[in-house]
Formats: C-alpha cells, structure tokens, sequence
C-alpha cells in the first residue's frame, strides 16, 4: 500500500524531563500539535509506525557504526535513559519482526542498511511515542540514520534512504505510517544548552515543506554545525522524510523556540497523494 | 584513542543495567577492562562531568551518565561550566561551547520580541 501517513517532529528530552518548566500556554500548544499528529497516525489507520530517528549511542557506538540501521524485532525497549530523569517508564514497545524483514529487504535493493535484532529506544523515539501512541499499541519499526558521530552519514544518503524506506513501504500490503523525529538548530547537553537559531530553523523548515531537494540537500556539515550547532546535524531524519513523501509538500504545524526545552519545538506533516 | 575508551564504558554504562550493577558492585574490574589514563579514571569514578566533558565526552553520553548519577539538569550545566573554568576548552570531538546567553536572558528576549510583534 502507498504510504499512509508521513511526518517529522522534535525529540527533545527537555519536551518531558523539564516539562514544567516552560511557559504553560507553550508547553499546551506543543503537546497539543503532538498529540495531534498522534491522532492523525491513528486516522491514517496504519498497521506499523515506522520511526526514522537519531537516536543518541542507546545501540550504536564508534565500534561499529552503521550509516542507516532498521530494527527486525517483534519488540523493543525504552527508554535507556534514567525514568526519574525523563520522566517516561520504561516499557516494551510492540513491533513486528516479519514486516522489518520485508522493508529491510526492499530498503536493501538501493540503500546498504544494518538490520538490528536488538533495539533500545533512548529519548529520539520515546519522546516522541510519548505522545504520538501513548498507549504503545502501534507496532513500531526503528530506524536510524548515524547523525552523532562523525563521519556522519551524507545528507544526499539521508535523502536516498527516504526512497528507499518508501519504496519499501509502498511494496508491501500493509499500511505504513512513518514520522521521523530529529531536530534542527541546537547545542544540545552543553553548557549552551538552550541556543536555538530561529532564523535557519525556519529557513529549513520552510525547505522542508516546499520539498526543494537541492535547497534541503545543499547544507554542509561544517555550515550546519556553524549555525545549527551539534545538534543541527538531526536534520538527516527530516530529510529521509521529505525523500519518503515523493514530492509532497508539507504543513509545518507547529514550531516554536523552547530554550528550556533547548530547540525549536516542531511538528510537521507531508501532504501525501490520497 | 583514550577518549574512545572512555567513551565505550559510559556507552555500556549508560544502556546496560548489569553493567550498572557491576560497576556499583566491583568497579575496578569493571575499569580493567577499558585502557584509561589515571586522569581519565579519576573523571569517571568521582564523578567529574566537568572534567569528562573538557575531555570531550560526546554530550549525549554525558547526559544520560549524569541521568545516571541523579544529577540534576541545571546542576549538570553547571558542572560543565566549571569544568571550562577548571580545564580551560574541550579538547576534542564536536561538542565545543560557543556561548550562549542563557535560558533566563533568551526567553525574556524572545518574551520581548513576541511583544513588539
């Protein structure tokens, strides 16, 4: 079936760990723009979630760091992260070990992925599932694109492992709904924890909903880490969404800078062809 | 190569709760296994964030490893900032400071801003 459903939102462990300590009309909003895009998964009535993140050394590490990994396990675990800290119970995540193999293989015809029988989620996906399926009754495919440790995967393979994820999808008969949380300008867990540059995140943003390759693909690592810091190199998850959505082009729903929460706080969908 | 090592144990630490256990339970044998400097050791067994960040510890595995450690979110910054005061600029990887005016100073800007429309 063609892809159901395509998004892209922030991760931020601020959003749940420091919850109170933003503005309360802000923090209503972002998790109202959350839990919509929630709503909108379940409307699109897909059979998996497939969740392309960025995710922070939970199960990749210098030893051995695949470019793109997807997970092919009938369930995972999260988060890593101590609970009193990010405020979210560990738990098991359902997902689906045959439907995995079957995205893996066709993701394989055009992109060299490592699949992963063993996945622990950190906050890039439990953050998200937070609010997105609360009740983890979505069975959930990770991915991940390697945007923490240098050399990071290009930015014109991010965008070929998007077509290739929709491909895949599009391949199989089930119903597939993909959101893939990143972000965009931040410094994240350094003392300048908290700098966000609002300008280049709605730059990107508005790249990102005019799904203009060229311009999307056009950032250098050096560029991004300049203006977008560390933190900035996320923007790979955007980007395979942008590719997986073949041309459509996208509503950002909501963006807002959250210093406390360390990023421009977003919530974005691709208007897929019905 | 030394950050690598430092990095690898925090990593393990970080994601697996037998080596958590086993750190509690018998940390020199935990260390053994990993070729640290004694400066390196030192940050890891005080714990010294301040110092494990200068060193240029990934700031992904420095949170969660102070997650670890109940040390609370501004305590960490903190901790942080004294390490550059200590031990003067991150000495290596990507997670350099470059600044930053504080959550306090930037919310009221961006308070003002909104008001000035």
């Amino acid at each position: 079936m063609p892809l159901v459903y395509c998004g892209a939102c922030s991760h931020a462990p601020g959003i749940t760990a420091r919850a109170e300590r933003a503005d309360t009309q802000t923090r209503q909003a972002l998790h109202g723009a959350l839990h919509k895009m929630g709503d909108d998964i379940r409307a699109a009535r897909p059979d998996a979630l497939v969740v392309v993140a960025a995710e922070h050394f939970a199960n990749f590490f210098m030893n051995n760091m695949p470019a793109f990994a997807i997970g092919m396990a009938d369930s995972y675990e999260g988060p890593i992260e101590d609970e009193a800290f990010l405020r979210i119970k560990r738990t098991r995540v359902p997902g689906n070990k045959a439907l995995s193999r079957r995205l893996i293989e066709g993701v394989m015809q055009t992109v060299d992925v490592a699949y992963a029988e063993e996945w622990k989620f950190d906050h890039g996906i439990s953050v998200p599932l937070r609010f997105l399926t609360p009740d983890y009754d979505l069975p959930i495919i990770p991915a991940n694109i390697n945007c923490q440790g240098p050399p990071l995967t290009p930015l014109k393979r991010a965008w070929a492992f998007g077509e290739a994820l929709r491909a895949a999808a599009d391949a199989v008969p089930e119903r597939i709904a993909m959101v893939a949380p990143g972000g965009i300008s931040h410094w994240p867990a350094t003392p300048d924890s908290g700098k966000i540059n609002e300008k280049w995140d709605r730059e990107f943003l508005a790249r990102w909903a005019t799904n203009d390759r060229d311009a999307l693909l056009s950032y250098t690592d050096a560029e991004t880490c300049r203006d977008g810091g560390q933190g900035g190199f996320e923007v790979r998850t955007f980007i395979a969404a942008a590719a997986a959505a073949k041309g459509a082009k996208g509503t950002i729903e909501f963006c807002e800078p959250v210093p406390v929460f360390a990023a421009s706080c977003t919530a974005a969908r691709m208007q897929l062809a019905a | 190569m030394s950050l690598y090592q430092v990095q690898k144990l925090i990593y393990q630490l970080n994601r697996d709760p037998r080596t958590q256990e086993r750190f509690l339970r018998e940390r020199d044998a935990v260390l053994v296994e990993y070729e640290l400097t004694e400066e390196e050791r030192a940050a890891i067994v005080a714990p010294d964030i301040g110092l494990l960040y200068v060193l240029g510890v990934n700031g992904q595995l420095l949170m969660h490893f102070a997650a670890l450690h109940k040390i609370e979110w501004l305590d960490y910054l903190e901790r942080m900032r004294q390490g550059l005061k200590q031990h003067g600029q991150v000495r290596e990887g990507v997670y350099a400071s470059t600044g930053y005016e504080g959550v306090e100073a930037h919310d009221a800007r961006l308070k003002a801003e909104r008001e000035t429309g």
